[in-house]
């Protein structure tokens, strides 16, 4: 009787207490707030890929991931609670994956005073592509200013490649997020001879009508979008309202899901949006997602996203992330690696066809390379469609590079000058 | 039997009327000043710090500016998310243009200017009043954050618009930036906090309190009995938003350390003080102290219990959060209109005649 009760009780200790060197991932998501609906899927995505690798594989290498989730509700004090409250989860967190620029800037200093690496992944501060300066922060695969340069150089390729004279308007969310791409686009204005129309729109963005009654006046010849949680809904309603022709108006990857189109029914048809990464649920790793996570009952969430654009999203930065602790275990040997090694994992991550053959996510993602000089990958990107009756965004475009030549020289310009301001020493 | 007057005999006017005239509070209060500086920070780490401490104190010096104008003058203001970022922004602009200059002081200059700015928005107190002046501040609540976010001088011209707060030493020891010591930063808002506290205190049972209570309670008597409305009712729009500034400055440099105007200073960053005010106790500093706890601690230890402790889903914590949070504000204000500091007050009271009520 006492035998039984000791192993019972050392089994239960066993199991409820933590297990020994795990790979700890923080979660930042928002599941309230006015981005909620954006933020589920993506965490959903990002959750199931790892649960999956645990269920499935036992892990990365044999170490089991600890998933630790924290709700940010997109509130920049909430983040910095999250931030504190996980960095030292099991034997530290590995990395950071806040989905929200103004979180991105708010820990760039912390993150990289505390050694923890933090993987922005198309959103944040893009010049932190230059790892001379932002040693913890990367922002592979693609930024937001490549983002500017695939709208330009997409709307160039359908004007036989001269927009001189064009005017093109900019709808963006007007803070951090969204004054992001000004800048580039001011460049691309000058390099290629078009107008740029700015309309900033507060948050949250419900309020669009007078952005949109100018652009009905100025009848500009595309309108690009940096939009995020409602703001998106709205603008593509408001866009509808005015009759603008949906094909003429791009949204960035933040843009560009189901929930911003829906609403707008069958006339939202033809939108096109950016995206980094291949669309739909088409891939041999769907079936194992299916076996191994949703009906053994473990899918984050309501388990209801599956196949949405910001679900694989969420699973394209699990997988990129699982890739670079592949890489960094490699790199040192150890399987329990700590944040240090996963920074090392990151730097030198290096993406190709075939390693994402072999994950059962064929043609998912460009191929890409990091390196200490950069840290924002090549600057890959594709413009998708949205077919509203489908009920599907389609790729319509191969993944294409960005414009190189102006984003290097504005990237090295605005990381030097956080360098100068900080008194960084560029590492290379 | 313990708590009470008796025994306690006090000589000189001065005794007669301190803040803690009963011996057990005054001495509660020195070990509660002893605890705060001389213990609390061997023991704090970063997420106290960050997650408790910073966000309580902060709140605290918005809601005691916040309380002097709405508690001690009458006069509603919806205007407070704007005024902290006049703090923030004043802050930033006089840490990078004169680096050299102590963090501390560029503090309190920015308070001086968010006071200035302050008068200029309560102006139109002076023919307004009640809810009508509610909405002429929160006039000022949105223009001051377009002015921010349209102007590019104010945030020195940087892409983002974000304003982030450059590393600041005292005496060698980093205040701001990431190198901060949690116990420095910690330090550093408390003696603000106490100074804001004492000033509050001694202000409002002064002459100029006097006179702000007298405006509050009836203007017209009050101008009858010799009460400059003018002099009052800009002195009270002065130093709450003094308050108010320290706070923003302090909110932007010590704990976010970067900023986005329209996020961080919007108009929910004004209610969430008005609310501390409201639920802390109108009049109070201690009602001030009281409410910023209950907005600032509350949801925390609740995300910790339900999350970490019942290890529920984040999304539905957080909702839960909500839900309790409103609840108990309800029950608070239902039990106690007049706030957390009206039920203390009421808990000494009874205290006092404890175990002979009769």
């Amino acid at each position: 009787m006492r035998q039984k009760l000791l192993t019972a009780v050392t089994t239960a200790a066993i199991i409820a207490g933590p297990a020994f060197a795990e790979l700890t991932i923080i979660d930042t998501s928002y599941r309230t707030g006015p981005y909620a609906a954006n933020g589920v899927p993506f965490s959903d995505g990002y959750q199931d890929y790892f649960t999956l690798l645990n269920a499935r594989d036992g892990g990365i290498g044999g170490e089991m991931i600890n998933l630790v989730e924290c709700e940010t509700g997109y509130n920049t004090e909430k983040g910095v609670e999250c931030y504190e409250a996980t960095k030292n989860e099991g034997d530290g967190a590995l990395i950071y994956q806040p989905l929200s620029t103004g979180i991105t800037y708010q820990l760039i200093p912390k993150a990289s005073a505390d050694a923890i690496p933090m993987h922005t992944m198309g959103y944040g501060r893009t010049s932190a592509k230059n790892g001379g300066v932002f040693e913890w922060i990367f922002n592979y695969p693609a930024t937001y200013w490549d983002g500017a340069s695939h709208a330009i150089t997409h709307i160039l390729n359908e004007n036989d490649g001269d927009i001189s004279g064009h005017k093109i308007a900019l709808v963006y969310h007007n803070s951090a997020y969204g004054k992001e791409p000004i800048r580039t686009l001011e460049e691309l204005a000058e390099k290629h001879g078009f107008e740029l129309m700015l309309q900033p729109v507060d948050h949250p963005g419900q309020e669009q009508g007078s952005q949109w009654l100018q652009i009905r006046r100025q009848q500009p010849d595309n309108v690009i979008m940096w939009g995020w949680g409602v703001m998106n809904q709205v603008a593509i309603q408001e866009a509808v309202n005015i009759r603008y022709p949906m094909d003429q108006f791009i949204g960035i990857w933040w843009s560009g899901s189901e929930n911003d189109v829906k609403s707008a029914g069958a006339a939202a048809d033809g939108y096109k949006a950016l995206t980094f990464h291949n669309l739909g649920s088409d891939y041999p790793i769907y079936d194992d997602i299916q076996e191994h996570v949703v009906d053994t009952g473990n899918a984050a969430g309501a388990g209801d996203q599956l196949g949405t654009v910001l679900y694989n999203r969420g699973m394209y930065a699990a997988m990129l992330a699982a890739e670079a602790v592949k890489t960094a275990q490699e790199m040192h040997g150890v399987s329990a690696i700590n944040a240090a090694q996963m920074r090392d994992g990151m730097e030198n991550l290096e993406m190709t066809e075939e390693k994402m053959v072999d994950l059962g996510l064929p043609n998912f993602g460009p191929e890409f390379t990091v390196s200490c000089e950069n840290h924002g990958g090549n600057g890959f990107g594709a413009v998708s469609q949205w077919n509203a009756e489908a009920g599907e965004f389609e790729l319509i475009t191969d993944y294409f590079q960005s414009d190189q030549e102006i984003i290097a020289k504005l990237v090295k310009e605005d990381s030097m000058q956080y360098a100068e301001e900080n008194g960084i020493e560029p590492r290379c | 039997m313990f708590y009470r007057e008796a025994g306690d005999f006090k000589t000189s006017y001065t005794d007669d009327s301190q803040t803690f005239p009963i011996r057990i509070d005054r001495v509660g209060y020195y070990v509660a000043l002893i605890a705060a500086f001389a213990v609390v920070p061997f023991v704090i780490n970063d997420y106290w710090v960050n997650a408790i401490f910073l966000p309580f104190l902060i709140y605290s010096i918005a809601a005691i500016g916040l309380n002097i104008l709405v508690g001690y003058c009458g006069q509603v203001s919806l205007g407070t998310g704007g005024f902290m970022a006049v703090g923030a922004y004043a802050c930033y602009k006089l840490m990078t243009s004169f680096p050299d200059v102590n963090i501390f002081f560029h503090i309190i200059i920015a308070g001086v200017i968010t006071a200035a700015v302050g008068v200029l928005f309560g102006l139109p107190s002076l023919r307004i009043k009640g809810f009508y002046l509610a909405v002429a501040t929160l006039a000022a609540q949105f223009f001051l954050v377009w002015l921010f976010n349209r102007v590019p001088w104010f945030y020195n011209y940087s892409a983002s618009g974000q304003i982030s707060a450059p590393e600041r030493t005292i005496a060698g020891v980093p205040i701001t930036g990431a190198e901060t010591a949690p116990w420095a930063a910690y330090l550093f808002c408390l003696v603000f906090v106490l100074a804001s506290a004492l000033i509050a205190r001694n202000l409002t049972r002064g002459m100029a309190g006097r006179k702000w209570m007298a405006i509050r309670d009836m203007d017209i008597a009050a101008e009858i009995i010799g009460v400059n409305p003018l002099k009052a009712k800009l002195s009270a729009f002065a130093v709450s938003s003094f308050f108010v500034g320290i706070s923003g400055a302090l909110f932007f440099a010590v704990y976010l350390g970067a900023v986005e105007v329209g996020e961080v200073f919007g108009i929910n960053k004004s209610f969430l003080v008005l609310f501390m005010v409201i639920i802390g106790g109108l009049g109070s500093i201690f009602g001030s102290f009281a409410g910023a706890a209950f907005l600032v601690l509350l949801p925390v230890l609740l995300k910790n219990t339900l999350v970490g402790g019942l290890g529920w889903p984040t999304d539905l914590a957080s909702h839960l959060e909500f839900v309790i949070v409103g609840g108990l504000i309800i029950v608070f204000l239902v039990a106690e209109p007049h706030g957390l500091a009206q039920l203390w007050r009421i808990t000494k009271e009874k205290l006092r005649l404890w175990p002979f009520p009769h």
